[in-house]
């Protein structure tokens, strides 16, 4: 590996970016995520890149769905409630299949909410939020170091299937800083893009980008080929960490900065002689049924620790789909689950199970 | 024998789905005709609106993008950014472009965004069977006026040439006319320098279209061409707004 950097997490996302070869970037300014923003705005334009302001989320989203048609690598960054300003742009991206990357750093809503972190926005990204049938992939960074990872493989991702990837954070890991490590040399694959909008030269027929198809069997046709290439990507790029799962009585299920307390929920329990397990979806679509194949047996039940009211929960349960039993915590509006918190409901499952 | 007339190159030939005499077919010909002109279809990008003109992605010869109901200035945006020796132009009708897309336009004029804008005001919305648009006169019955267009209910039509020229953005704003030769003739010369404009990279120019929708107008396709001259250039007058050129 290369140079450690003692950085904030949204500056990582920023500069893991312009190392994927992102070098447009259409934001509007909204806490806690704008340090991007900032970020993009001092360093594309010493490197021929393209840094721009909108004047609303709503512009910022058709920025990159332009920018996207010519087929460049294209970023917008925002906090929940600039992404549902975007959803409209996002749910065209997708019926367009144009590759883009989308960054949320949640915070508490709903409506303006308040600025503290939350995961409230695990359906709005994993199940739509726009209109029609489509996919994000939607991937869950649990510290920078994986900020910085997991951007350069959205953007890969992106290209390789024509899909917008979404990077899920929160209020913890955009403004926490840590020490990462950088890459000398990045991995940045390339992708075909000819079908890119990009002018014809007078060599090839014209390219359309387009999500209008009024005659709906073609539209439902171009919805099979989506959905078959949504099965492709559940397939190929279901990702995971299982962490003490082996002799788990009860196994933790969280994503982001929720599984590194987590992480030390286990570490207490383990001091009181307890034996808890983690299961941390790193992709939150596709959901990574595969890994939970691998442990459905080994524990009692399942404790489902999330920043909302309970949303990834509802993804636990459709795939133990009743083998085990699957209980839930969390914290609201901006407060953080603690050591305690956890360790409360777990004493109170096993008080069940005994 | 020479040729006098051709189709221009840069429309291609297929049927086109607009209802007769809807001047959208005039005005897709002048802009096919000035990309040919300037040889710059195999460097031009176009934006399709939300509309009528919603798949004139299918006539234009140049590569295409659709985008959503009044962003089409912001994804041309994002295109030009991206391709800045390129041509990038927008086609948009009144209401995506004067309603629901009016901080896009508003916002890419201010930053002279070197994009070309063909805007087609026909006073309603035709896709959609007729509704009231921004530009709707007072007093015009449309199918959310059934009474007419009134100032209390409804507010004032919108003159777009106006309120952008005000900005300090934009490099050449026009509006022109399709109801006789003549001014088809002067509306092809204002279609033609809004592209030449960006071609300079000067900045950000619009040329808005008055057109007819005689379907929902209840006009036979003559009588609206009559109603562009009585009703409608009386509030739209034609004109050149901004010319940077021009300046001193």
């Amino acid at each position: 590996m290369g140079q450690k950097l003692l950085m904030k997490g949204n500056e990582v996302i920023a500069e893991a970016a312009i190392r994927a070869g992102c070098r447009h970037y259409f934001g509007y300014p909204i806490t806690p995520q704008t340090e991007i923003a900032h970020y993009m705005a001092k360093k594309l334009p010493k490197i021929g890149g393209v840094f721009l302001q909108a004047e609303s989320e709503v512009a910022a989203i058709n920025m990159v769905y332009g920018a996207a048609s010519t087929g460049k690598r294209v970023m917008t960054s925002s906090s929940s409630p600039g992404i549902s300003l975007k959803m409209e742009g996002v749910s065209y991206i997708a019926g367009a299949q144009l590759p883009a990357v989308l960054v949320n750093i949640m915070r508490g809503g709903p409506g303006l909410g308040g600025i503290q972190p939350s995961q409230s926005d695990y359906f709005q990204a994993t199940k739509g939020g726009g209109h029609g049938d489509y996919r994000m992939i939607v991937l869950a960074p649990s510290s920078v170091q994986e900020l910085y990872e997991l951007t350069i493989d959205a953007f890969n991702l992106a290209d390789k299937y024509r899909i917008m990837s979404m990077i899920l954070g929160d209020g913890v890991l955009g403004q926490m800083m840590e020490v990462v490590e950088f890459r000398d040399e990045e991995k940045v694959e390339t992708y075909d893009k000819s079908w890119a909008a990009c002018g014809h030269d007078n060599k090839r027929e014209h390219n359309v980008v387009t999500s209008i198809h009024i005659d709906p069997a073609v539209l439902e046709q171009w919805n099979i080929n989506l959905q078959n290439k949504y099965q492709t990507i559940s397939g190929n790029e279901q990702r995971y960490e299982l962490y003490n799962c082996e002799n788990a009585e009860i196994i933790l299920v969280a994503y982001g900065s929720v599984a590194r307390i987590c992480k030390g929920a286990i570490k207490e329990a383990k001091e009181q002689g307890i034996n808890l397990g983690l299961m941390r979806p790193i992709t939150l679509w596709p959901f990574p049924t595969e890994g939970f194949e691998k442990i459905i047996d080994i524990p009692c039940a399942f404790l489902t620790v999330e920043m909302s009211s309970g949303q990834m929960v509802e993804d636990v349960k459709l795939t133990v789909n009743g083998r085990k039993p699957v209980y839930f915590t969390g914290r609201m509006g901006g407060m953080i689950p603690t050591v305690k918190n956890i360790m409360d409901k777990v004493m109170e499952i096993r008080e069940k199970h005994r | 024998m020479a040729v006098v007339f051709k189709a221009p190159k840069a429309l291609c030939d297929v049927p086109m789905h607009y209802c007769p005499g809807c001047t959208h077919g005039i005005a897709h010909r002048l802009v096919a005709e000035a990309i040919d002109e300037l040889e710059i279809e195999g460097r031009t990008v176009g934006v399709s609106p939300v509309g009528c003109a919603y798949n004139n992605y299918l006539y234009f010869n140049c590569d295409m993008v659709q985008a959503a109901h009044g962003r089409a200035p912001a994804v041309a945006t994002g295109i030009k950014r991206s391709l800045p020796d390129n041509i990038v132009f927008t086609y948009q009708g009144d209401g995506d472009l004067a309603a629901i897309g009016t901080a896009e336009i508003v916002h890419a004029a201010t930053r002279g965004e070197n994009i070309t804008v063909i805007f087609i005001n026909n006073t309603i919305y035709g896709m959609t069977s007729g509704q009231m648009a921004p530009t709707t006169l007072l007093g015009q019955v449309t199918t959310t006026t059934p009474y007419g267009r009134d100032a209390k209910l409804n507010g004032y039509p919108v003159r777009v040439c106006e309120m952008l020229s005000k900005l300090e953005g934009p490099a050449y704003i026009e509006r022109v006319s399709l109801h006789d030769v003549k001014h088809v003739r002067k509306a092809k010369a204002a279609v033609k320098k809004a592209f030449q404009v960006q071609i300079a990279k000067k900045g950000f120019s619009l040329v808005e279209i008055l057109s007819t929708c005689p379907t929902n107008w209840g006009l036979n396709p003559v009588e609206a061409l009559k109603r562009i001259e009585k009703e409608m250039i009386p509030h739209y007058p034609l004109g050149v707004f901004v010319d940077t050129e021009l300046e001193v």
